[in-house]
């Protein structure tokens, strides 16, 4: 960048966002642990933002470990690999994260095998022409694995002559119990700055960026020590939603994406860490995308664990490891607790996005009772985008969708900081849910 | 895993949540009313706590007699008995019981009721209960008695007691509030006894210490938006600073303006109404400036000694043009 933002004693932030209890101490210091391999593996086609991946075996038929099992069908869509050397036996549906049955693959464990991965020599990524590695990336099965699950070589698609001006990786962390990047950047700070590299280098961008929220001061140190003269480390005020890739542009460079545009438009990449070592761990060792790091944490959890996780593991199977639900068990969530999805079963796998398993009890539970809305404003002030919450909640209610396009409803990306400060109980962010599920149906409607 | 999975409960993110509630927050601001009302009774005696007694009776039941079929009762939320015990404490201390008891009524019902309950209504309920009250009894409204001498804590103005319909005796003591004095007389009362209330008055105007240390709790404890009462009493500092410049003699100097009459009650207990004020904070400062400079215009222009009541009315019919016209850019627009 022209003017090049230094790491200074007053930590970079954004206006608006909300101070959630961070409830990070039971796991930021647990190594990240292997989970042991179970009978069988659960692999839902659709993981992630787009088309599900075509499935591309079939049942009865043996498989490697990080074995291509389905196919991208279409752009904004990826590959599903084996997470498990084994057998296929089932390819029907089976119960989401989401509660609807839906398309999966299920794997049956070798138990004789010794789950070794065939690793590859490393690709050079100089090497590598912008399709080349568009077309890598979309095959090793990356997604966003902050929780969104947005195809991760969509974003590496730069338009033909576009001169990138930064490539920022983001370490913010900001939902309260996740350590699972916490933990990966200090574990492995190398295989993240090597993944910073790769993404910087194939982009064509002059500068590297990685954003860490304070309250990290070792992945801060670990990163910095490591990271080369284009590279900076920025150290973030401890704020939620520090994460969302847009305010985290805005606390490093001061400049706002423009509203329905992307990064790309101000010539920006933004990925997560734990995506970026997952690019460095596929472009050195061949490895593609068929485990994730979870937090399993909470206060209904016998014995809080960061661990590496194969994909379609069976949630059940994640907490039992962990030594169970303790007796009051109330809620699990996948995910974190501002925007993840509470599960009613736990029969259900452990997805690519899923950062975490949070098991809250019923002390923690939030109370359902809902008041008027006093116009306390205080929605006004938390939410980053900006937009008057309270305001397009009553818009939603009364399905005023012109008004809802008006003021801006589809810069909402769902932070749920207007539902965190409401004073009234008011489920804000369910009618912002609402109102632009309504925007959509009427776009699609004409 | 071995076990069933236990009864587990499916609701949406987030599923942490900031700690203050609707009821907490009416709960706190009454705490600190209930303060003052203590001060009240120290100042006028006991005959304090029976007219904000009669207010909030007034208020609390009128929302009670439209709400009962409702479960938990609405009354549980805390705005009435707050809307009952600000309206109490804006009235003299002498102010015969039923009418303090028709001002709670008119305050909830015309105040709140009628536009659709809490949340809903245009002006502040606390204020319209009282605007109705002057202009229903402007005599008694404005009929001070002086704050009790030591010891005369349990003595209670015959008055209070007046028979529904009825004015009651006037009391042979009255007197004039130090605004009062001020406009008519030309006399400024010290700051010492503006401070700590051995002055006449509405019950809880008297003591602007004890009210600023209520400020200073609810603001801390961002129960309201600090904006509203520093804009206020910024704003009337400010200006009467001006006037008092321009003409020192016919201008009271801003320490007077600022701590003398309702105006640091109605900064910190009523210009805070959330509903009834701006969401957005340049809304917010505009509202407060607008209450400031409508004060000291009605108070040095104006026929009447005191305009705070008149001046947050007046903002409040403002408040839905002041949002409109000052939403903020979204971000990246």
């Amino acid at each position: 960048m022209s003017s090049a933002p230094a790491r200074d004693a007053r930590h970079r932030t954004f206006r608006g966002g909300v101070h959630p209890h961070e409830h990070k101490e039971s796991t930021h210091g647990l190594p990240i642990e292997r989970m042991p391999f179970v009978g069988e593996y659960v692999l839902p086609l659709s993981q992630h933002i787009g088309a599900p991946s075509k499935a591309i075996v079939r049942v009865g038929e043996r498989v490697q470990r990080g074995q291509m099992i389905a196919a991208p069908a279409g752009f904004v869509s990826v590959a599903l690999h084996a997470p498990v050397t084994g057998t296929v036996t089932a390819i029907d549906l089976r119960l989401h994260p989401n509660g609807k049955m839906m398309p999966a693959i299920v794997i049956a464990t070798d138990p004789l095998d010794s789950q070794r991965v065939p690793e590859t020599h490393p690709v050079d990524p100089a090497s590598l022409t912008p399709k080349d590695m568009v077309s890598l990336v979309q095959n090793g099965g990356l997604v966003g694995l902050g929780g969104a699950a947005f195809p991760s070589h969509v974003k590496f698609q730069v338009p033909e002559g576009k001169q990138m001006q930064a490539a920022v990786i983001n370490g913010c962390e900001c939902e309260p119990y996740l350590t699972c990047d916490h933990r990966l950047m200090v574990e492995r700070p190398e295989v993240v700055m090597r993944g910073a590299e790769i993404i910087r280098i194939q982009i064509g961008a002059e500068r590297g960026y990685i954003g860490v929220e304070a309250n990290k001061p070792d992945a801060i140190d670990a990163l910095q020590a490591i990271a080369p003269s284009t590279t900076q480390v920025v150290s973030l005020k401890v704020k939620y939603p520090q994460g969302a890739e847009k305010l985290l542009i805005d606390a490093i460079f001061q400049k706002e994406v423009p509203a329905g545009g992307l990064p790309l438009d101000i010539a920006i990449l933004v990925n997560s860490v734990a995506t970026t070592a997952a690019l460095a761990d596929l472009l050195d060792r061949g490895v593609p995308l068929i485990e994730r790091i979870v937090t399993v944490t909470g206060p209904a959890v016998t014995r809080p664990r960061n661990l590496m996780v194969p994909l379609g593991t069976p949630v059940s199977a994640v907490i039992e490891h962990c030594g169970g639900l303790l007796p009051d068990a109330h809620q699990v969530v996948l995910g974190g607790p501002m925007m993840g999805m509470a599960q009613k079963s736990l029969e259900v796998p452990t997805l690519k996005g899923a950062s975490g398993i949070l098991c809250l009890d019923r002390r923690s539970a939030v109370p359902m009772r809902e008041y008027a809305c006093i116009r306390c404003g205080r929605c006004l002030e938390a939410c980053p985008m900006r937009l008057n919450p309270t305001r397009l909640a009553q818009l939603a209610r009364a399905e005023w969708v012109d008004e809802l396009e008006a003021q801006q409803l589809m810069n909402c990306f769902e932070c749920a900081s207007c539902s965190f400060v409401c004073p009234s109980r008011i489920p804000l962010v369910q009618w912002m849910r609402m109102g632009k599920g309504m925007l959509r149906n009427r776009k699609e409607s004409s | 895993m071995s076990t069933a999975s236990p009864d587990l409960v499916l609701t949406t993110a987030p599923f942490v949540r900031e700690g203050a509630t609707t009821p907490r927050i009416m709960f706190e601001v009454l705490s600190a009313a209930l303060l003052v009302l203590l001060a009240a009774c120290w100042n006028f005696g006991i005959g304090a706590l029976l007219v904000v007694a009669a207010a909030t009776a007034g208020a609390a039941g009128t929302e009670w007699l439209f709400s009962r079929s409702e479960r938990p009762s609405r009354l549980r939320d805390y705005s009435a008995l707050t809307t009952g015990v600000l309206l109490g404490l804006t009235l003299p201390p002498a102010f015969p019981l039923w009418m303090a008891f028709l001002g709670g009524m008119a305050g909830i019902g015309l105040g709140k009721l009628i536009w659709g309950g809490l949340g809903q209504n245009l002006f502040n309920p606390a204020l319209l209960g009282r605007a109705f009250l002057q202009a229903a009894f402007p005599t008694a409204i404005t009929t001070w008695s002086p704050p009790v001498e030591s010891g005369g804590l349990l003595s209670v103005s015959g008055r209070l007691f007046a028979a529904p319909m009825m004015s009651g005796e006037v009391d042979a003591v009255s007197t004039a509030t130090p605004l009062g004095l001020a406009k008519f007389e030309n006399q400024i009362t010290e700051i010492g006894s503006l401070f700590f209330g051995n002055i006449s008055g509405s019950l809880g105007e008297t003591s602007a210490a004890l009210l600023l240390l209520c400020g200073i709790w609810l603001g801390a404890r961002r129960i309201f938006d600090w904006r509203l009462p520093v804009s206020t009493l910024l704003a009337v500092a400010v200006l009467s600073g001006v006037l008092h410049y321009l003409s020192p003699e016919s201008n009271p100097p801003p320490s007077f303006m600022v701590l003398s009459g309702g105006l640091l009650f109605g900064a910190i207990f009523m210009v805070t109404d959330p509903v009834t004020t701006p969401t957005t904070p340049r809304g917010a400062w505009i509202f407060g400036i607008g209450v400031g400079v409508l004060v000291v215009l009605i108070r040095l222009f104006g026929g009447l000694p005191e305009g705070v009541m008149y001046a947050i009315l007046l903002m409040n019919a403002a408040t839905p043009h002041i949002n409109r016209h000052t939403q903020r850019r979204p971000f990246g627009a």
